[in-house]
């Protein structure tokens, strides 16, 4: 007699597996604007299926909470304000009491919503439907959903796989004028919802938009509108700011961009690495921008009353874009010591050529975010005999890209998860010498869900090192503003999502001196909606469109198929030179890639109402 | 050029046609339920499925644009089964009611359940419980409607006005007036637009039949009942008769049959209404400063709904001449009773109309004038009139051609053109020529005003006035014309606008057919009829000559102005009206 078998999965759990992640995909994949009432009740019908039923709670009371919610969500039924009150005390009851999560975790589920998403479940009962805000965030194609600037991907994408370059660059300008710096640097969240990864996995989108732009001619501007004889100032030659300028100078309006420094680009410049996005690339979409006519005062520094007053007097409204490029104390004795560099600092000396010299100098980097990988992989560039980033928390919580910390690893830089930086050690003269950090343990989650870090009982560690450079976030430079009058808000300028600041001046603010530090499409969405905005303060209505015909989709089936990645040069031969490190993709890869978009824009909620705005 | 091949047959269609299209093209039908033509291509019923060779997908025929050399199969064991399916799904979704259904025999999802023999449903019915209240003139009946969006599209692109939008999320999907207001407040038009594109009966008209019915037992009341120029040509396709044999006369008969005192027609108002507006435009253009330009038409309640809410600094363009059915309402309580010799008292005025909104009309307090309660008393639809002739069973072959009743049937060729786009405009300049020159023009000296363009102007020559004149015919091209006005862009003297793309003769109470546009083809026949009229002018209908001798005294008199014009500031656009 056996009396014990290994373990293997039948053909009941191997599909069982399967559907499971089928599910794992399309929940990531969840289209905009769905009712959250409904997903609710979906997702507690799953949960109740998970019950191994001996407990009360989880057995009978998850059916007893989807039988209320179904009776709020039943167009039929007419339920009553106290079967939210009856919903609440269940769950908290089932919360509390259930044996194991299969049961507490569904009822917090049910908890969660009632506190996210009260007003919803309120309307179902007294309209049988939606709150009106759930139905407005419905849109039909969820790339375009996604990305904050609303760039037409579908119509780009279709459009390059038509061998169309230079229309497609000319349909991502209608939305964003920053095609190739979003090409090469983009985050991507229009990659996040992408309806493919209910087949396999999302359109490697980004990847796309890098074929177009390397692949187009010289794609002109739109003709300026006529002109309005309005002046618009632009304080900041960032993203948001260069936007701004483009849009406003097509619509016919005089822009001119004031910059504090020597080039523009903002933190395209001073704050990216040249590695990921070579200066003549991003070279090429500023020359665009500019060729619609905006003026640019370089150097130029709006720090005093007079010069403020004189854009006052002479604009007909403002856009303030000063970005945010303040570094961040790290709070821990000897930060002042000679060999401590702000991150934002090195980067922005970088910006306009100043290279320092790492060489056989052991380098320790403080932070987790895409700056902290930056400033880390660049450190390496520099000559740095060894680059080891330092982290209170863990890898996973990390909020660059994995990407980044990958090409961080590969170029030869160590993670240093869980150390708290606590004191620098200096020599005599000054110089670092060593960080000293305090060990860390997990704790419990805070309210974001990443579990807070608390000092272990294990001793203080020395990290020998020459430099150190922190990267531990930026703050905005709101002094002179604050004391002009503008209104700030946690540390940056406060503007309501119209971009409006003070709506008699005619003062609009955007990008990251507004949201703090934050991604370029950002920027460029928050420039995007001040252009429209400030063009009807001035009381017109110019519209900004493409005129480009999209290409009717192929007449294929979807079938499963791989997602093409970017590839990368060598990890050892990139490490040491700012030249680019992505390749872009084949000609057969971008078909292949640019074959697998579903068209989102022509089939499902996308054929009613045409599927895209063709102008705003 | 695309090449094609459709059930094996060769198809040469140009660039962006429809499999759809060019299957029709070839005399193959494929069947479907929620396109419509130039509307709606949105693929949402899945009816309309064909085959395409390399795919294993199956793909819309209406949204799907024809690709060369593509080989296309509209019937296949696996189309039928799927089709089939699909069907049944969209029945399981339905209140299939049908015996009780207002569209029961005109309805395009019922032809089709029909057509595909299917006589059991495998699916549990899950239709959507209605809550709608069925007092006001426009009803929606959830439990049949079938997502087809159509009236979403048809209140957006042809009437600009958004009225209906989706609501819910997946499963409870449905349609709703937009941003979930109630339809009182979300600026309809009450044209009716929606209803006469509706596949099936989840949208239509409040049926007042048993109003008349009641009035018709009432022995106290006598019954007067006009009947609008539009009517005549649409009211047989119904009952059974062929365009040709539907004559006003069978009509007249018919209303007899059913119990109606007195049959007159609204042309006879139509004519008052030319006498009036035609000399308010003459008084207006030799007071030009005083008055706001261009004047504005206002016989059409939903055009004077759509400026009221859309443009309400624009009501002042409006005429203020009522509309022919509430001339003659005011007339049929005063001047009428006295002439016929009964107690004004005991009038019950029905008013025989192709149109929704006229029954929000007949109900606003401000235009009631005769003192005898509402000048009319109830408004059928010609769909509810067709449904009065058919329950009292009266056969086609049992009616014969039979007058008006004296006086008040005559009318002139120029007031039988209202029922169509441009034919207001036509019969004023007609009137307005003959006030300024003091004798008649050619009857179509003005003909140029005709046509099916959705906005058209003309100038002409008034005597040594110039003048410019607009035409539009659905809400979205008004809405256009306005704007291009307001912008400085276009400059007119008149403009007629009637919210029904055709003209009343396309009417929201109009007689329909799923898939068929039949305003112009009404519209002929309203041209026809003016052809043949023995009277081109309003100011030759004797009736009218009466009417102005014994009683009105002239155009713009101090009783006319009492009895036949109306302050539309004033008016109320609550579609629940009674007084």
């Amino acid at each position: 007699m056996n009396r014990l078998f290994i373990k293997s999965q039948d053909i009941v759990q191997k599909t069982v597996e399967g559907l499971h992640k089928d599910l794992e995909r399309r929940i990531i994949a969840s289209p905009p604007g769905q009712c959250p009432v409904d997903l609710t009740a979906s997702f507690l019908s799953l949960c109740h299926s998970q019950s191994c039923g001996k407990c009360t709670p989880c057995r009978v009371g998850l059916g007893q909470l989807q039988l209320i919610i179904n009776r709020i969500l039943n167009m039929d039924t007419d339920a009553k304000m106290e079967d939210i009150d009856l919903l609440e005390k269940t769950a908290k009851a089932i919360s509390v009491s259930a044996d194991c999560a299969i049961g507490s975790e569904a009822a917090n589920m049910v908890l969660r919503g009632l506190e996210g998403y009260r007003k919803d479940f309120e309307s179902h009962i007294k309209n049988h439907t939606c709150a009106l805000s759930i139905r407005t965030q419905a849109q039909p194609v969820p790339c375009v959903a996604m990305c904050p600037a609303g760039v037409d991907v579908p119509g780009y994408i279709s459009l390059l796989k038509a061998g169309r370059y230079d229309d497609a660059v000319k349909l991502i300008r209608k939305d964003n004028p920053f095609p190739t710096v979003c090409a090469l640097i983009c985050e991507h969240p229009c990659e996040g919802r992408c309806r493919r990864s209910l087949v396999d996995a999302p359109v490697n989108i980004r990847g796309l938009k890098r074929y177009a732009v390397d692949h187009c001619g010289d794609v002109p501007v739109p003709k300026k509108m006529d002109d309005t004889g309005k002046k618009i100032a632009v304080i900041g030659g960032g993203p948001s700011g260069l936007s701004a300028a483009y849009f406003l100078s097509i619509m016919g309006h005089h822009v001119t961009i004031f910059e504090k420094r020597s080039q523009l680009g903002g933190m395209l410049r001073y704050g990216i690495p040249s590695y990921r996005l070579p200066r003549e690339r991003l070279q090429w979409d500023i020359d665009a921008i500019l060729s619609t006519g905006v003026e640019c005062k370089l150097d130029y520094d709006i720090s005093t009353p007079e010069a403020i007053a004189e854009i006052r007097d002479n604009y007909d409204a403002t856009y303030i874009s000063i970005g945010s490029h303040n570094a961040k104390d790290i709070g821990i004795p000897g930060e002042y010591a000679k060999g401590v560099i702000p991150a934002v600092e090195m980067l922005r000396g970088i910006g306009d050529d100043a290279m320092p010299n790492f060489e056989n100098k052991s380098v320790i980097v403080i932070g987790g975010g895409n700056v902290a990988m930056d400033v880390a992989r660049t450190a390496k560039r520099l000559g740095a005999n060894d680059v080891t980033i330092v982290y209170r928390r863990r890898r996973e919580d990390m909020t660059a890209l994995s990407e980044e910390i990958d090409g961080a690893i590969a170029e030869g830089c160590s993670l240093f998860q869980l150390k708290a930086p606590s004191r620098i050690e200096t020599d005599k003269a000054g110089n670092v010498k060593a960080l000293w950090v305090k060990p860390q343990i997990v704790g419990k989650a805070d309210k974001s869900g990443r579990p807070k870090p608390m000092d272990s009982s294990e001793d203080e560690e020395k990290l020998p090192c020459q430099i150190i450079i922190s990267a531990i976030g930026q703050a905005t430079d709101i002094q002179f503003f604050e004391d002009y009058g503008i209104p700030v808000f946690r540390g940056n300028i406060r503007a309501g999502k119209n971009s409006v600041v003070d709506a008699n001046y005619g003062t609009y603010a955007g990008g990251d001196c507004v949201t703090g530090p934050s991604t370029v499409i950002n920027a460029v969405a928050a420039g995007k909606v001040a252009a429209a905005n400030i063009d009807s303060y001035l009381g017109f209505n110019h519209e900004i469109e493409a005129n480009v015909d999209i290409p009717l989709p192929e007449m294929a089936d979807h079938t499963p198929s791989g997602r093409i990645e970017m590839r990368e040069r060598y990890a050892k031969l990139r490490g040491s030179d700012f030249d680019e490190i992505e390749y872009g993709m084949t000609y057969e890869e971008a078909m292949h890639e640019a074959s697998r978009c579903m068209r989102c824009d022509y089939h499902g909620f996308g054929a009613f109402r045409g599927g895209r705005n063709t102008k705003w | 050029m695309v090449k094609l091949v459709i059930n094996g047959q060769k198809v040469s269609v140009p660039e962006g046609t429809s499999i759809m299209d060019a299957a029709k093209k070839v005399g193959i039908h494929i069947p479907h339920l929620c396109f419509l033509k130039q509307i709606n291509a949105i693929g949402a019923c899945r009816v309309c499925l064909v085959e395409v060779e390399g795919m294993d997908k199956l793909v819309p025929a209406c949204e799907t644009d024809c690709r060369e050399g593509m080989k296309v199969i509209t019937n296949s064991p696996r189309l039928r089964r799927t089709r089939r399916i699909n069907v049944e799904m969209i029945l399981s979704d339905h209140a299939t009611d049908c015996a009780a259904c207002v569209r029961s025999g005109n309805c395009s999802l019922q032809t089709i359940a029909n057509d595909m023999g299917i006589i059991m449903n495998p699916y549990e019915n899950t239709a959507e419980k209605d809550r709608w209240d069925t007092e006001l003139p426009i009803i929606r009946e959830a439990s049949k409607c079938i997502k087809c969006m159509r009236c979403i599209q048809i209140c957006e692109k042809v009437q600009s006005l958004g009225v209906w939008d989706l609501q819910g999320t997946g499963h409870r999907t449905t349609v709703g007036v937009v941003d979930n207001l109630n339809i009182q407040d979300a600026d309809c038009a009450l044209c009716g637009q929606c209803i006469t594109h509706c596949p099936v009966g989840a949208l239509r008209s409040r049926d007042d039949r048993d109003i008349l019915n009641d009035a018709i037992d009432d022995p106290e009341k006598i019954i007067i009942a006009q009947v609008a120029p539009a009517v005549r040509t649409a009211w047989g396709e119904q009952i059974g008769l062929r365009d040709e044999e539907s004559t006003m006369g069978k009509l007249v008969c018919a209303l007899k049959k059913i119990g109606i005192d007195y049959v007159f027609d609204t042309n006879y108002s139509a004519d008052l209404t030319i006498m009036e507006e035609g000399s308010e435009f003459l008084e207006r253009l030799a007071h030009k400063e005083d008055y706001a330009w261009p004047m504005f038409t206002s016989c059409c309640p939903g055009w004077v709904r759509f400026v009221k809410t859309q443009y309400p600094d624009m009501v002042k363009n409006l005429s203020t001449a009522k509309s022919p059915q509430q001339m003659f309402g005011a007339m049929s309580k005063t001047y009428i009773a006295q002439k016929l010799g009964i107690d004004p008292n005991k009038v019950f005025s029905v008013s025989i109309m192709p149109c929704v909104a006229k029954k929000y009309e007949r109900g606003v307090p401000q235009v009631n004038d005769s003192g005898k309660g509402s000048d009319v008393d109830l408004v059928l639809t010609t769909r509810e009139l067709d449904s009065f002739i058919r329950s009292d069973s009266i056969r086609p072959e049992d009616l014969t051609d039979e007058p008006f009743d004296s006086i008040f049937g005559e009318g002139s060729g120029a007031a039988v053109i209202f029922g169509t786009t441009g034919g207001v405009m036509e019969a004023a300049l007609r009137s307005a020529y003959y006030l300024v020159a003091g004798e008649n023009p050619e009857p179509d000296a003005f003909k140029n005003v005709r046509g099916m363009k959705g906005w058209r102007e003309q100038t002409f020559n008034l005597k040594g006035n110039k003048l410019k004149v607009a035409i539009a015919t659905g809400l979205s091209n008004a809405r256009d014309l306005i704007e291009a006005i307001r912008a400085g862009e276009v400059e007119y003297d008149f403009v007629e606008v009637m919210a029904c793309p055709g003209g009343c003769v396309g009417g929201g109470g109009q007689p329909f057919r799923d898939g068929y546009e039949m305003a112009e083809k009404r519209g002929e026949m309203l041209y026809d009829l003016d052809k043949a009229n023995r009277i081109r002018f309003s100011h030759e209908n004797s009736a009218v000559q009466l009417t102005y001798e014994e009683y009105l005294e002239k155009p713009l008199s101090k009783i006319s102005h009492h009895m036949l014009h109306t302050d539309l500031e004033e008016w109320d656009l609550s579609m629940l009206l009674e007084n």
